[in-house]
Formats: C-alpha cells, sequence, structure tokens
C-alpha cells in the first residue's frame, strides 16, 4: 500500500516536472484561461448597447412624438431615418442598415386616449433572429414602460398598447453575470481534457508508456499518476477565473467557497476521466487532438451555456446527462449567483462522481489492453 | 580517381552550434576537404564528429561560421537555393508523409521540385524498378517496413536526378538485406549515371565499398583517401586470438580490449579479433597468467578505423570485468525466459508463427531477422506489452502480462526509440526511473550516482535529455534499465544510430552484466553484435528459421562452401533461401 503510493507520488512529480518544466508550457496554463475568460466575458454577451431604427410614423402626433421621445431617451435606438409608409422602410432593413422598423399606426393617439389597444408594430430582421429578438425585446419593454406611464396619467383603462412580445425582458440585467461563473467550468474542461489526453498521447508516441507499463506501476497508478496533476492544473485555473469574475468584472459572490470547490473538484475528476478514457482510444497525439475537439464541441452546445438544456429535443437532454459540464455550469451558477447549498446540488455532485467513477476504470483497463 | 573533376570543395570550414544550456559545441574545427565526381565519398567517425553539419552546409541549409564551401561549382552561402536545386540531400529522418501512399509521396516531391509530364514519365518506371517498391504504390508509407521508407526517401530524393547526392547515415534501422538492397541502387546510379555521392556512415563496411573516405573526429578530418590505403595503415597489427575453452568470446574479447596496447578487439567466430598498437607487437598476449594463441589475420577498414581513433581518443572509458567464473551462469544455468509455440496475429495477418526458445541465466540472447520479421512483437509479448494469441510464454516464471508488479520489477527495458522523457534533465529521468522501481533516500542517490560514473554521464546532469547526442541518449536509457539491477534485461535495437566506438562500450557493459548472471535478451541490425551473443535466433516472416551460437549459424548457413561466411553474408544466405524454398513452395 505505501508502495504504491510512493510509486504514484513519484507519478505525480514526473508529471508535474513536465508540465511545469518549460516557463512557456507554465505560462501556457494559465494565461489562455484569463484570456479566454476576458474575452468570453465582453464578447459573449447578448445585451446590445446600440440598435439603429427606422421610424414609420404615421400618426404625427403628440402622442408618438412622446413615444419616440421615450425609445431615443434610452440611448439604445438610434434612429437612421424617418418615413410615412413601411414600403419605404423596407430597404434599409433589407440591406441590414437597421435592425429593426418601430411603426406607429395612424390612431395611435386616439386609440390611446380612448382606452383602445392603440397599435404599434415592431418589425426586425429575421435573418439574425438572436441580435434582432433582443431589440424587439427592448423596443416592446420600453413600449409598454411608455403605454403604462401614459396609463397611469391619464386614468385610462384597459389594454394600452398592443405590443406584447418578451416585455418580461429586463434591459438591465447583464449575461455576464450568468455567462463568467459559467466558465469557470467550460474552461477548465476545455484545458483539462486536453491536457490530460495529450500527456498520454505524447507518452504513447516517445514510447514512455511502454516504460511505465514494463515497470511495477500498474495501469490504476498509472491513471492516477495522470489524473492528479491534471486536477492541480484544473483547480488552479478555475481559481484564476473565479479571481478574474470577482474583481475584474465584479460579480458577487454569493454562496460558500467550499461548495464550490467541492463541486469544481468532482466535475474536474469527471472531466479528467473523459480525457483518460479519449486517450486511451487514441494512438498519437493528432488523434487525441481530434478527439478531444469531437467530444468538446458537444458537450459545450449540451451542457447549458449558450442555450437551456431544457428546450432540447428528449433524445439530447439524455446526452445533456453524461456531459460533466451540464453539471457544472448548473453547480457555478447555483453556488455563485443564488448562494446555493451542497445539499440542493447534491445530485448533481452524485451525478459527476458517477461519470467519474465510469470513465476512470474504463481508462485504466483501456491502458493495459488496447491493442496496437 | 584523382583526375576527375571536383563536386565540392570545402576550405577551412567552422561552425559552432549553441546548447540550450549555453555551452557552445564546436561542429567543424576548420575542415578543408574535396570530393570528386562521379564516385561514391565516404564519411566516416564517431557520434559528434561533425558529419552531419558538414552535409547540412553543403546542402545550403546551415551556414558556416567562416570558411568558404563551394558545391556543384556554386558558392553555397551566397546561392544557396541554386545548389539546393541541383543535389539531392537525404536527412537521417527523410520527411515522407506517413499517411500519404508511396506514389502519392513520390508525385509530391515531383511537384515540389518541378518535375512534370514527359520527364516524371521517363523517371518513374525506372525508380520503381531499382527501388522495388512498384507492388506498394498504394501502401501508405507509414505502412513500409523501415528499409522500404528508407528507399522510397531515396526515390523522392532521385526524383529530379540530382549531380550530387548528399546521404545521412541512410541505412540506419535498416535491415542487412534492405541495406544491401539500397547500396545496389546507389552504385547502380553511380555506375550508369555518373551521380556523385557523399554519404555519412557508421558502417564500416559500407565506407570500405566507398572510391574515397574521410575519417573525421571532433570537427576535424583525421585522414583520408581509398579505403585499401586506409585499411594498409593496419598490416601486421591484426590476429585472431582463441581463448581458454568454455570462455564465451565475448568475455574473452572484454578482457582483451581492456589491456593496454590493444587497438581494437571483436568476437569473431567463436574467437577474438585484435587490433594491436604497431609498437607493442613483440609481447606475448595473456590473460590472468594463460598466454593465447594467436593467429595474424589480413587487415579490414574497421581495423584501421580503429586504430586510427586510438592514437586520438581520449582515455577509452573502461568497464570493469570480475575474474572469470567457470560455470554457474551460461549455458549451464537454470531457465528463465521460456517461449513455447508462440502466435501472433494482427486481423488475418502472422506476426509471429509458432516461435519456441528457452534462454538460461547469464546468457545473452539474440533475435535477429529482417525489418517485419516479427522480432518487436515477440519483445512486445515477452515484457508483457502486448497479449499472446498462442502459446505460452514465461519470463522469470510467470507470464509478465498477467504478472504483477513484482515480476516486473525483475526485467529491464530499453526500447527501439531510447524511450525517455525529453524535457527532463539526465538527474531528473534517473531519478524518476529509480524511485518507479522503489529505490528510496540513500540507496537511491548512491545508484544513480554509480551508474552515471560508470556511463560517463556526470557532466550532462542537467542537460535535457532531449538534447543529449545520440550515443548519450542510449546510455541514459541503458542506465534507467539497470538502476534497479534486474535479472533480465531486454534490449531492443539498443545500438541502432551508435557509432562503432559506442557500440563496443555497450557491448563491454553487457559482457559485464552477462557475467553477473544478468540474462540478456537483445534485437539487433549489426550482425557483427550477433558474435556476442550466446545463442542467436533469425526470424523471417514470423517464423524460426535458424537457431544456434554463432559459429553453429556460421557453418549452417556455408553448406559445402569452404570459406566460413561473415555473420552478415551467413544471415542474407539462411534468410534467403528460406524465402526461394517459400516461393516455390508457393508455386
Amino acid at each position: 500500500m505505501l508502495a504504491s503510493l510512493l510509486r504514484i507520488l513519484t507519478l505525480i512529480r514526473k508529471e508535474l516536472l513536465v508540465i511545469l518544466k518549460d516557463p512557456k508550457s507554465r505560462a501556457s496554463l494559465v494565461v489562455p484561461p484569463i484570456l479566454q475568460c476576458l474575452i468570453f466575458g465582453y464578447a459573449a454577451t447578448y445585451d446590445l448597447n446600440s440598435v439603429p431604427y427606422v421610424l414609420v410614423d404615421q400618426d404625427r402626433s403628440t402622442a408618438s412624438i412622446a413615444l419616440v421621445a421615450k425609445l431615443e431617451g434610452s440611448g439604445l435606438f438610434q434612429r437612421q431615418g424617418t418615413f410615412t409608409q413601411t414600403e419605404q422602410a423596407a430597404p434599409l432593413l433589407d440591406a441590414g442598415r437597421v435592425m429593426v422598423i418601430v411603426v406607429i399606426g395612424p390612431r395611435f393617439e386616439r386609440d390611446l386616449q380612448a382606452g383602445a389597444p392603440a397599435p404599434v408594430q415592431v418589425i426586425a430582421d429575421g435573418r439574425n433572429s438572436n441580435t434582432s429578438g433582443i431589440a424587439q425585446g427592448y423596443a416592446s419593454s420600453i413600449i409598454s414602460d411608455f403605454a403604462a406611464a401614459r396609463q397611469a396619467e391619464t386614468g385610462a383603462k384597459g389594454a394600452a398598447v398592443k405590443v406584447s412580445t418578451r416585455a418580461w425582458f429586463n434591459p438591465q440585467l447583464e449575461t455576464r453575470w450568468s455567462m463568467v461563473p459559467s466558465l469557470i467550468g467550460t474552461i477548465t474542461m476545455m484545458m483539462t481534457m486536453m491536457l490530460t489526453a495529450m500527456s498520454v498521447a505524447r507518452e504513447r508516441e516517445e514510447g514512455t508508456f511502454d516504460q511505465l507499463l514494463v515497470a511495477p506501476f500498474t495501469p490504476t497508478e498509472i491513471m492516477i499518476g495522470k489524473a492528479v496533476p491534471s486536477m492541480i492544473v484544473g483547480i488552479t485555473q478555475a481559481s484564476a477565473i473565479l479571481l478574474v469574475a470577482l474583481f475584474w468584472f465584479r460579480i458577487p459572490f454569493a454562496g460558500s467557497v467550499l461548495t464550490l470547490y467541492a463541486g469544481l473538484a468532482l466535475f474536474l475528476a469527471a472531466a479528467i476521466g473523459f480525457g483518460l478514457f479519449l486517450s486511451s482510444l487514441a494512438g498519437n497525439m493528432q488523434q487525441a487532438m481530434i478527439l478531444c475537439f469531437v467530444f468538446l464541441m458537444p458537450f459545450m452546445l449540451l451542457s447549458g451555456l449558450v442555450s437551456p438544456t431544457d428546450n432540447m429535443p428528449t433524445a439530447l437532454q439524455y446526452l445533456t446527462m453524461i456531459n460533466p459540464l451540464t453539471y457544472a455550469i448548473r453547480i457555478t451558477r447555483t453556488v455563485y449567483l443564488e448562494g446555493g447549498q451542497f445539499a440542493e446540488l447534491l445530485p448533481d455532485m452524485l451525478a459527476l462522481v458517477v461519470i467519474a467513477a465510469v470513465t476512470m476504470p474504463i481508462a485504466a483497463w483501456m491502458f493495459k489492453h488496447r491493442l496496437n | 580517381m584523382e583526375d576527375r573533376p571536383l563536386t565540392l570543395v570545402a576550405r577551412d570550414l567552422r561552425k559552432t552550434f549553441r546548447r540550450d544550456t549555453g555551452e557552445a559545441v564546436e561542429a567543424l574545427a576548420g575542415i578543408s576537404l574535396e570530393v570528386r565526381k562521379g564516385a561514391l565519398t565516404a564519411l566516416v567517425g564517431p557520434d559528434g564528429a561533425g558529419k552531419t553539419t558538414l552535409l547540412r552546409l553543403a546542402s545550403g541549409l546551415v551556414a558556416p561560421d567562416s570558411g568558404s564551401l563551394e558545391v556543384v561549382g556554386l558558392d553555397v552561402s551566397a546561392e544557396p537555393q541554386a545548389v539546393q536545386d541541383r543535389i539531392g540531400y537525404m536527412p537521417q529522418r527523410f520527411g515522407l508523409y506517413e499517411d500519404l501512399s508511396v506514389q502519392e509521396n513520390l508525385d509530391l516531391y515531383a511537384d515540389l521540385h518541378g518535375v512534370t509530364g514527359a520527364r516524371r514519365a521517363e523517371i518513374y518506371p525506372r525508380l520503381f524498378e531499382m527501388t522495388q517498391l512498384g507492388r506498394f504504390k498504394q501502401r501508405p508509407a507509414g505502412k513500409l517496413s523501415g528499409g522500404m521508407k528508407q528507399k522510397l526517401g531515396l526515390a523522392c530524393t532521385l526524383v529530379r536526378a540530382p549531380e550530387l547526392l548528399l546521404l545521412d547515415e541512410p541505412t540506419v534501422g535498416v535491415d542487412p538485406l534492405s541495406r544491401r538492397e539500397l547500396w545496389e541502387i546507389v552504385f547502380k546510379l553511380i555506375r550508369e549515371d555518373g551521380l556523385s555521392v557523399l554519404v555519412a556512415t557508421s558502417y564500416l563496411d559500407e565506407a570500405e565499398r566507398c572510391a574515397h573516405a574521410v575519417l573525421m573526429h571532433a570537427g576535424k578530418i583525421l585522414a583520408e583517401g581509398p579505403p585499401a590505403e586506409i585499411t594498409a595503415k593496419a598490416e601486421g597489427c591484426c590476429f585472431l586470438v582463441k581463448g581458454p575453452q568454455g570462455l564465451p568470446a565475448r568475455s574473452l574479447q572484454a578482457r582483451l580490449f581492456a589491456l593496454p596496447g590493444i587497438v581494437d578487439a571483436v568476437p569473431e567466430a567463436g574467437r577474438v579479433r585484435v587490433v594491436r598498437q604497431p609498437g607493442q607487437l613483440d609481447t606475448a598476449l595473456e590473460i590472468a597468467g594463460l598466454s593465447l594463441d594467436t593467429e595474424p589475420v589480413e587487415p579490414r577498414f574497421e581495423d584501421a578505423f580503429m586504430m586510427l581513433f586510438d592514437s586520438v581518443a581520449e582515455e577509452r572509458a573502461r568497464v570493469s570485468h570480475g575474474t572469470i567464473v567457470a560455470g554457474g551462469s551460461g549455458p549451464h544455468g537454470e531457465t528463465v525466459v521460456e517461449v513455447h509455440d508462440l502466435v501472433r496475429m494482427f486481423g488475418d495477418f502472422t506476426a509471429v508463427d509458432h516461435v519456441s526458445f528457452s534462454v538460461r541465466r547469464g546468457e545473452v540472447y539474440g533475435l535477429l531477422g529482417p525489418n517485419g520479421a516479427g522480432k518487436s512483437t515477440t519483445f512486445r509479448m515477452l515484457c508483457g506489452l502486448l497479449p499472446a494469441t498462442g502459446g505460452t510464454l514465461k519470463v522469470a516464471g510467470a507470464d509478465l502480462l498477467r504478472a504483477g508488479a513484482k515480476a516486473r520489477a525483475r526485467l529491464g527495458y530499453v526500447a527501439q526509440k531510447f524511450s525517455l522523457y525529453g524535457q527532463l534533465t539526465v538527474d531528473e529521468n534517473l531519478e524518476f526511473f529509480a524511485s518507479a522501481y522503489g529505490l528510496r533516500g540513500s540507496g537511491k542517490k548512491d545508484r544513480i550516482r554509480a551508474l552515471k560514473n560508470d556511463f560517463a554521464l556526470e557532466n550532462l546532469s542537467d542537460l535535457p535529455s532531449g538534447q543529449l547526442p545520440g550515443g548519450f541518449k542510449q546510455r541514459l536509457a541503458l542506465a534507467a534499465a539497470l538502476l534497479h539491477e534486474p535479472d533480465i534485461l531486454f534490449l531492443d535495437e539498443a545500438t541502432s544510430g551508435a557509432d562503432p566506438i559506442a557500440r563496443r562500450q555497450f557491448w563491454g557493459r553487457i559482457t559485464a552484466l552477462s557475467e553477473q548472471g544478468v540474462t540478456v535478451i537483445v534485437t539487433t541490425h549489426f550482425m557483427d553484435e550477433a558474435e556476442y551473443c550466446d545463442r542467436i535466433i533469425i526470424l523471417d516472416a514470423g517464423k524460426n528459421l535458424a537457431e544456434g551460437t554463432p559459429l553453429e549459424i556460421r557453418q549452417q548457413a556455408a553448406m559445402s562452401d569452404e570459406t566460413a561466411p561473415s555473420m552478415e553474408e551467413a544471415f542474407i544466405a539462411i534468410v534467403e533461401r528460406e524465402r526461394l524454398k517459400r516461393t516455390e513452395k508457393a508455386a
């Protein structure tokens, strides 16, 4: 037992030496995650800061002017032109020069005063559904605010304005808040899976893996000797991203650090298990690299990072269940943003334990039995 | 020869490299050289003599620090591209695209060199005919044997018909049959096309066949001239020595090699071939009080080579040998490796076909065979790296694939590529392997120090092993495999690419180990190394063709012919005879 432990320590020491010896490779473990975190944090945001639009005001009333003032007063909407007919505005949208056309109906003020639903049409560029959807949402909510305020002023009752797409959207809510904590899992998964898979593949290519198998190491010892250093690297990277989230993006941390790290450790074990499993399939570094990419992309898409898993077809929802990143994102978001407790995350933690408990033994078995 | 025009003229070439540790290495220290057209010129010398650097300078890939170099009538420094357009350079590891087929590789190099239409139609059939690769046009280059890869590399180099061909150790890792075929191609080109060839090689029998040999040492030229002229320098100094009954030739060799006044000693057909310093010929040869029978023989190029190097070499790394132990080990000891009816299939291809042999404690056992004969597969099965399809194998009483860590701790393994952690230093590598085998504390420190001393690695402690010169990589790999004092040592082509001097040191160590009772199993492409073995087995296409002592194998090959062939000739004769039988049977 002690001998086995010492052998594992020998492997860990060797692995860390190989990873950390070269200053360049040392830097490549910390700088890219931080850069990726900054880039994702700034780039991957669904918030719009500027929406070019054209106005088709068929009413030309005080009310319509007040609405336009409210719209443009938000600072988001920049008018690129004013027309009286929708057909006149259409070419601008077609050319992609504006995102949205706001059409104020000819009886806007009258309907508003009469308490009847006043028609305002928000036409968006469906070719870029995501962005225009958001722009449409912004427009709708501003118009609704306007209508509500107007209603309160005049004391009129009933439905005021007939736009209601995504009225729930809150322009104050920053996507960054939900995005950056999710990156803790996403980026460390990319890095540790690659690191693990490549380190085994490199040893295979250089023949040192045979040397390990011939030495008195058992496959399990080799597996642990590969997993622990990757785990150390992963935890370091996760901490670096956490620091960026806390002190650069200033996103307040609501939960317990201990719970977060417990979740991260389990998640890394599962991700490294996958990396080891992939490395046992690959014969050389090139194959290991390709396998990693083949798996990483679906892992990211099926994790709830960019789109909620609940909206996916049932078959894909099952796939999200074997994806360690799904649980990691749920855990980090819940702990970081909502202050979730260990107990409520128990099912997610257990799922990660199960994934690690399946992939790691398979990898260890494959080390020895892989036929060339 | 002497009146032929020159194709390469070097004047006082100098080149210094800097290692990562900041240490400067003088690769060329003032080389002046003339290479004549339409002939074969060979560069020979130990690792680090500057052979590769000289070839790289000639091909315009590296610029000299000082001196002038003219190749095919052009100044290389001024017009490297113009020179490259007219020469062919085949580096040690030729850049074949492993996933592309033979034909695609050839097409690619033809495209790169702008060889088109008519010229291709003219040269392709000839290249395929010479290399005999025509049958394998569609095979991916990665799936070719070592010998075929080199032939394809040569074909790719020849696609644009160069005026001067530069070859850097073209036959490293190539079996004797493919080696002979490769040289047939080169000689044919010299004869028929008047091609000029400059080759760097560690095989001295290859240098013996050239028109002009250049012996290099530490970046300088030690001697040059026609091989016969160089060989003549050892005239009268060469002898065959017969040892006392029962003493393995390698044990006698190791002791003779350590004697003062002895330039070289190699085992040959159960006896030892000795080269003595010219001034020391009068004294009788004796070991442990026994005077030995000597018989003068004609010198070979190798004898003269060793004589010339002896005069400049620093203190020869002496391996200490204990007193001669009679019995107890060698062919009389207990059986430690037993292979019975071993079979290994890959799909429907039989890599190892019912092979049986056994090895006793303290024996040195050689596995010989052409590339793809099944040697490495047998080796991997013995080491427990590959399961057998059929048959049984026992190493130290256990099947290593299933045996626990304890059984594996008894063996040492040096893989073909000297598998070390290239980023880690010499010390770190040794530390790792020592700890892997459970060495700790002061015991570990002492063992590492002793081995570093033995293998002359002390001054290289902090150099990453990936930057070690070839010969030192091999030493480090062997040192790493010996840290835990294994009972059984597996060496897979451990001398591939090593120079003649390094190989003698290596075998001196193996001899010392076998005398301590270590069982050694080796594979090698150097047939002269088979002479160090107690017994050898020759495999081809997975089958056992012959087994016995080196002398028995030679006799078996000689048949009615009276002259005892060299080990290499015996090997080729046996393999070809069996191949002929097989094709006759098939027909």
